[in-house]
């Protein structure tokens, strides 16, 4: 398809695949509304079968902090598992690990902060404390072959504290992958990055801990999220976290959005000739569907755009 | 282009960037509400105080097809013209370019397309004759020493062609610029590209002409504008157009984004240490009275975020 930046190239000829995290659990996490468990099943068992390799089923937080998620044991029993597919789920503390654990979780994720503000404010503990705790559970996580997602956020900005540092991230980062963290997914929480900062942060963190190791997790609050993810492809990261129908607002800007639409990032990833493994249209019909069990609209631009069909069916000559 | 290794997205960007707004006339042209010639020149003047150095005024269109640019004459009178400020108007044919010159233009844009059944279909007639008309014109903007900046749409997909081929545009891109075209802004009509296509485009484009005289005008509608326009800037590209507020959706996608937004693209350039000359909060208050006029909410995420906070 002719000349790509080199490092799009790497891509393709280790034949790596971009893999598709949606954050299916903080999204559901932020919608006011309680969403029936049958319908997040259901959202789970589509976003099965569209190709995606990795799918954030549910929190194991306590259902005190986070009503959205006090059925994660149900969710995560009537999920159909697919083979091709993993189902990570968030646990916060050792608490939350057993409980998952017992529910048949076979991978966990675990929060850390690269803001001490954020952490006393989120998790009312110092980023220290917080990985205290998470060291339990990793532990506990290696002894029983349990695979650990590591997340790092305000990566690229702290809605108290302004900009991080980015050796602060690339501190976290590290501590989080020697730990035991198979990967570490950087989160820019409040979506303020540009490529500027992102390709400053990455390589802060590039020095401590390998591309391979690495995610990103882009926020669309100031519509920067696909240029940053360019620019962490660019710069050798093969994996991004995204939200099908982008749906998950911010809860730090009333009104803005929060996550990039994994519809969006696949456009681009195919427009590139990076192999995904997803099928585009079964991730939008699965925003269809969330959308309306919601009663809410897409904020995919993707999913806007193909909604007129008559005129855009020929459109899938150029990118599907 | 500079390419460098994967190591690091180190490549080479343009000190500075210069931003053709054109809210008042692309984007305007493009809503359904006719807005009132007070309002226009309101925002216009509103947008030069913002720091922009080019501003798309109005056009010189037979206002029977684009009633929202009727009032053409009395908006070109009314803005107060800023030093150092351009205010380039859209002359489709010499009627149009005689009355603009008329009216006090002292810069005028010509449209071209790279696919043909889109100009069959938007303008009636093939591309090359599309571009003969347009010679009429830039022939007497040379003798009035009027500087013509010439766009091609469907760089990067048509409508009813779909893929459109990079030797095309190179092509059409070529005659603009033969034919005294200052400048020719590259335009991703309905929004397909992406970063693949983009490359690829402008790789051919600027074979054939010179990369300070390229301009990019990506439309939002899927999302990928601000991913093409940095792949542009990577390639050398210093010249961005967008829309205030993201005025102005895609006629070809009911509902859907069009233009991409002028404070989202300032917010990515201003991160990456790229000057620009814009004043950011004051190209939000611009676009926050647009906004109110129309009576819509902004398409711009960063107008979106700030705003309440």
């Amino acid at each position: 398809m002719g000349n790509f930046p080199t490092t799009v190239k790497h891509c393709l000829s280790y034949e790596e695949l971009i893999q598709d995290y949606p954050w299916l659990a903080r999204w559901l996490q932020e919608e006011k509304e309680m969403v029936p468990t049958g319908v997040k099943i259901q959202l789970i068992d589509m976003l099965s079968e569209t190709g995606l390799s990795v799918i954030e089923a549910t929190s194991f937080v306590s259902s005190k902090w986070v009503p959205q998620m006090a059925d994660h044991t149900e969710v995560l029993q009537a999920i159909h598992r697919s083979s091709h597919v993993r189902y990570p789920v968030l646990t916060p503390n050792m608490h939350g690990f057993q409980d998952a654990v017992a529910a048949g979780a076979t991978e966990v994720a675990v929060f850390g902060s690269a803001s001490e503000t954020f952490s006393r404010k989120n998790i009312n503990c110092s980023i220290d404390e917080s990985i205290l705790r998470f060291e339990e559970v990793i532990c506990t996580a290696k002894q029983r072959q349990i695979p650990v997602r590591g997340y790092v956020s305000c990566a690229l900005g702290c809605p108290y504290e302004g900009p991080i540092e980015s050796t602060k991230v690339a501190e976290v980062v590290k501590r989080l992958y020697e730990l035991g963290c198979y990967e570490v997914s950087l989160g820019d929480t409040i979506g303020v990055g540009t490529p500027g900062s992102m390709a400053k942060m990455l390589h802060s963190v590039k020095k401590e801990v390998p591309s391979s190791a690495l995610a990103v997790h882009c926020h669309d609050t100031y519509g920067q999220a696909l240029a940053n993810i360019l620019t962490a492809l660019q710069m050798g990261i093969c994996t991004v976290d995204s939200s099908v129908a982008g749906l998950g607002g911010c809860p730090y800007a009333q009104g803005a959005s929060g996550n990039v639409s994994t519809e969006d990032v696949l456009y681009m990833l195919h427009g590139m000739g990076i192999k995904t493994g997803v099928d585009l249209s079964k991730v939008i019909e699965a925003g269809d569907f969330i959308c309306k069990a919601l009663n809410r609209k897409t904020n995919s631009k993707v999913a806007q755009a193909r909604g007129d069909y008559s005129v855009h069916c020929h459109m899938k000559k150029i990118n599907t | 282009h500079n390419v460098q290794d994967g190591a690091s997205a180190g490549k080479t960007l343009p000190e500075r960037v210069k931003i053709v707004e054109v809210g008042p006339r692309d984007g305007l042209q493009n809503e359904k509400t006719v807005v009132p010639s007070e309002v226009k020149i309101h925002l216009i003047d509103m947008l030069s105080e913002a720091g922009l150095s080019v501003i798309e005024a109005t056009s010189f269109v037979s206002p029977k097809w684009v009633p929202q640019m009727a009032d053409q004459v009395e908006v070109m009178m009314g803005i107060h013209r800023r030093p150092g400020v351009s205010y380039p108007v859209l002359t489709p044919n010499l009627k149009g370019f005689l009355a603009a010159v008329n009216a006090g233009a002292a810069e005028v844009a010509i449209f071209g397309a790279a696919s043909e059944l889109f100009s069959k279909k938007n303008i009636n007639c093939s591309v090359d004759e599309s571009l003969q008309r347009f010679e009429v014109v830039t022939k007497a903007a040379k003798e009035a020493g009027v500087p013509v900046r010439g766009y091609v749409s469907c760089v990067l997909g048509c409508p009813y062609e779909g893929k459109v081929s990079p030797d095309k545009v190179a092509q059409v891109a070529k005659r603009l610029y033969s034919m005294g075209c200052y400048e020719i802004s590259l335009g991703d009509t309905i929004g397909v590209g992406t970063p693949g296509g983009m490359t690829e485009m402008l790789q051919a484009v600027s074979r054939e002409v010179p990369v300070n005289a390229l301009a990019v005008h990506c439309h939002d509608t899927y999302g990928q504008a601000l991913a093409n326009i940095l792949i542009a800037l990577q390639m050398g590209i210093s010249v961005v157009d967008s829309s205030v507020a993201g005025l102005g959706g895609c006629p070809y996608a009911q509902g859907a984004s069009g233009n991409v937004a002028t404070e989202d693209v300032v917010y990515m350039l201003h991160g990456l240490g790229i000057q620009t000359g814009v004043d950011l909060p004051k190209l939000m208050d611009a676009g926050a009275f647009i906004c109110c006029s129309l009576n819509k909410k902004t398409s711009s995420k960063v107008a979106q975020a700030t705003c309440k906070l």
